[in-house]
């Protein structure tokens, strides 16, 4: 009688130990398989960086610095550089932020400050809505909509309002074509506001009550609360934003490709046409015939990747700031 | 009247001029999001018809349809999303799990976020040498395998994040009764925070549906129906492109429908995303 109890329990035991043991395998596979997931994201963006250098290796032997201070690009006599895509690149970029950013953040005060809280979340989804239409989007309405609209209004009217100052005549100088370096920096500019406002938003949420009660009770106004107290408390965190939509607009490439006319060239005029660095890689590079041309393509491609890494690492580091301030 | 009046009035006034910048801000930007739908609908809908999704894609200057187009971005994004979803997922798990306060946590999210922002057409030039290269041809795989790129950093950062939100206390008590972890994780934490990870793989969707430039030199183009996974693939938003930049009118129109088409189906998921988590995140 008692044998038997002893034999049962002795294999229930057993069983329990197996079982723990199965558990304990199990636990270390799935642990595993996580790790190697989380690796695979590093291993991603080395394996990224590792194939841009090896497939711009062709021309960055050929053209070594200079690439990056020649203007011409020529597939011809096969002679490349990268000048005018960086310039293009630069300047729709700049532009659009210049005017995202004021934008961005009259809407996070309206948002934050003024807006009637029952359309507080209405108004925010549908500006966030535009961060959500995919870029050929913008691009097709850029081509067809709004660009003759600036060609046949906005672009005849500033060119005859500054044909007569110095400076400003040869920045709008025509003649009109509608797409050119502006047009793709107010397209861009369009495309990274909801970034900014978001995260500007977002940023005016942390700013303790407090400090902002205690500015209105000394008689400040709604306006001298943001400017004096709510901005100052954030400045990182907008920064972060700002330099968040940057990285955004540097890259961005079908809605600059449709409106941005790809004519490898510097020019002083805000209106001529330009090229990008990634609208050149996305209009040229199945197009390229020869190592040498494919090969300064992802040349192109290595430069906007190490300007890019840059910017979104200081822009991801200015909000880790902020967010270990608040504790968030 | 007194200076200390006047600099009063000053002060109010330019007050109600900075705010109703504010209030025109926030009219440009609702303005800008009813000019482009008004356009895409005005013009999208003049081409909706049954044609569009019976009929392969023209040869220039013919009617036709987006068939072959649509079945090509269902099938990439569908294999994107599948490749994708599993292993963001589970970095999200080890970030918010296991390695919740590991160096290689910290180190991964910035890495992830930075690949979140990291321009797609860099994904492009990614998988061409390391697939497109080698393989000699450009094919829907490849095409398949940059939009899984661009699913991971999504579905890892809505993860962890939806991860870090489930109560400890609930992770406690399913140790207390003796669960390994992997089974807590299983079936307390995952199903605590469904509808989150859920919301990312959503909004992953939303994102490569309407991706053009990581397709444009992997899966190519395909003028006809192709369900050849190892040659070139039409997609949607590829079609879009070459037919809005030629000077065919049927090909333009057939754009606009496309593009259209892209939208509501991308607005339509993030809108849906969004109500699934906004119960919980209204603040």
């Amino acid at each position: 009688m008692t044998a038997v109890s002893e034999a049962a329990t002795s294999s229930a035991l057993r069983t329990r130990e197996a079982t723990v043991r199965r558990f304990a395998f199990t636990d270390m596979a799935f642990r595993t398989a996580t790790r190697l997931s989380a690796i695979l994201v590093l291993v991603l963006l080395g394996g990224v960086a590792i194939s841009l250098i090896a497939g711009s290796w062709e021309a960055m032997s050929k053209f070594g610095f200079s690439f990056l201070t020649t203007e011409s690009w020529n597939p011809v006599t096969e002679n490349f550089g990268a000048l005018a895509p960086i310039y293009g690149t630069i300047v729709t970029s700049a532009i659009a932020i210049l005017i995202a950013v004021p934008i961005g953040i009259g809407i996070a005060v309206f948002l934050t400050e003024l807006c009637p809280r029952p359309l507080r979340r209405p108004i925010g989804i549908a500006v966030e809505l535009l961060a959500g239409i995919p870029s050929i989007i913008y691009g097709i309405w850029g081509l067809f909509v709004f660009a003759p609209f600036l060609q046949t209004t906005v672009q005849p009217f500033v060119i005859w309002l500054f044909k007569g100052i110095p400076g400003l005549n040869s920045l709008f100088a025509g003649p009109p074509y509608g797409i050119g370096l502006l047009t793709s920096s107010l397209i861009l500019a369009i495309m990274v506001l909801p970034f900014i406002t978001s995260i500007t938003k977002d940023v005016f949420d942390t700013v303790p009550a407090v400090l902002k009660e205690s500015a209105y009770g000394i008689g400040c106004t709604t306006w001298e609360v943001t400017r004096r107290v709510t901005i100052p408390y954030t400045r990182v965190g907008i920064m972060g934003g700002v330099m968040l939509g940057l990285g955004r607009a540097l890259g961005e490439t079908m809605a600059v490709t449709f409106v941005i006319g790809n004519a490898h060239r510097i020019s002083a005029s805000l209106f001529a046409p330009g090229t990008t660095i990634s609208a050149t890689i996305a209009n040229e590079f199945t197009e390229a015939d020869g190592d040498l041309y494919t090969s300064s393509l992802v040349s192109l491609g290595l430069i906007l990747f190490i300007i890019t890494f840059i910017i979104l690492a200081l822009a991801r580091y200015m909000l880790l700031r902020i967010d270990s301030r608040t504790g968030a | 009247m007194s200076t200390a009046q006047s600099l009063h009035q000053g002060r109010k006034r330019k007050n109600a001029v900075m705010m109703a910048l504010c209030v025109v801000a926030a009219g440009i930007g609702l303005a800008w999001l009813a000019l482009i739908l008004g356009a895409l609908l005005y013009k999208g809908l003049a081409g909706v018809n049954p044609a569009v999704f019976t009929e392969m894609t023209p040869p220039p200057g013919d009617a036709g349809g987006l068939l072959n187009a649509i079945y090509g971005s269902i099938v990439m994004t569908v294999i994107g999303i599948i490749v994708g979803t599993p292993i963001g997922v589970l970095a999200g798990t080890y970030m918010a799990e296991y390695g919740r306060f590991s160096k290689l946590t910290t180190v991964v999210r910035f890495i992830n976020d930075i690949l979140l922002s990291a321009p797609s057409i860099i994904i492009g030039l990614f998988v061409y040498e390391l697939m497109v290269r080698p393989m000699g041809h450009f094919s829907a795989i490849a095409g398949a395998v940059s939009l899984s790129i661009l699913v991971i950093p999504v579905v890892v950062r809505t993860t962890e994040d939806m991860l870090n939100l489930v109560p400890n206390a609930l992770r406690e008590a399913g140790t207390a009764i003796g669960a390994p972890r992997w089974v807590v994780i299983r079936s307390v934490a995952y199903r605590a925070a469904m509808s989150g990870i859920v919301t990312g793989i959503l909004l992953a969707i939303a994102r490569i549906s309407g991706e053009t430039a990581p397709l444009l030199f992997t899966a190519l183009n395909n003028q006809f129906w192709s369900s050849n996974l190892n040659a070139p693939m039409a997609s949607l938003p590829v079609t879009i492109f070459q037919f809005a930049l030629s000077p065919y009118e049927e090909w333009q129109q057939l754009a606009w429908t496309g593009a259209l088409i892209i939208t509501l189906t991308v607005l339509g998921l993030s809108i849906i995303a969004r109500s699934l988590t906004g119960r919980r995140e209204d603040r």
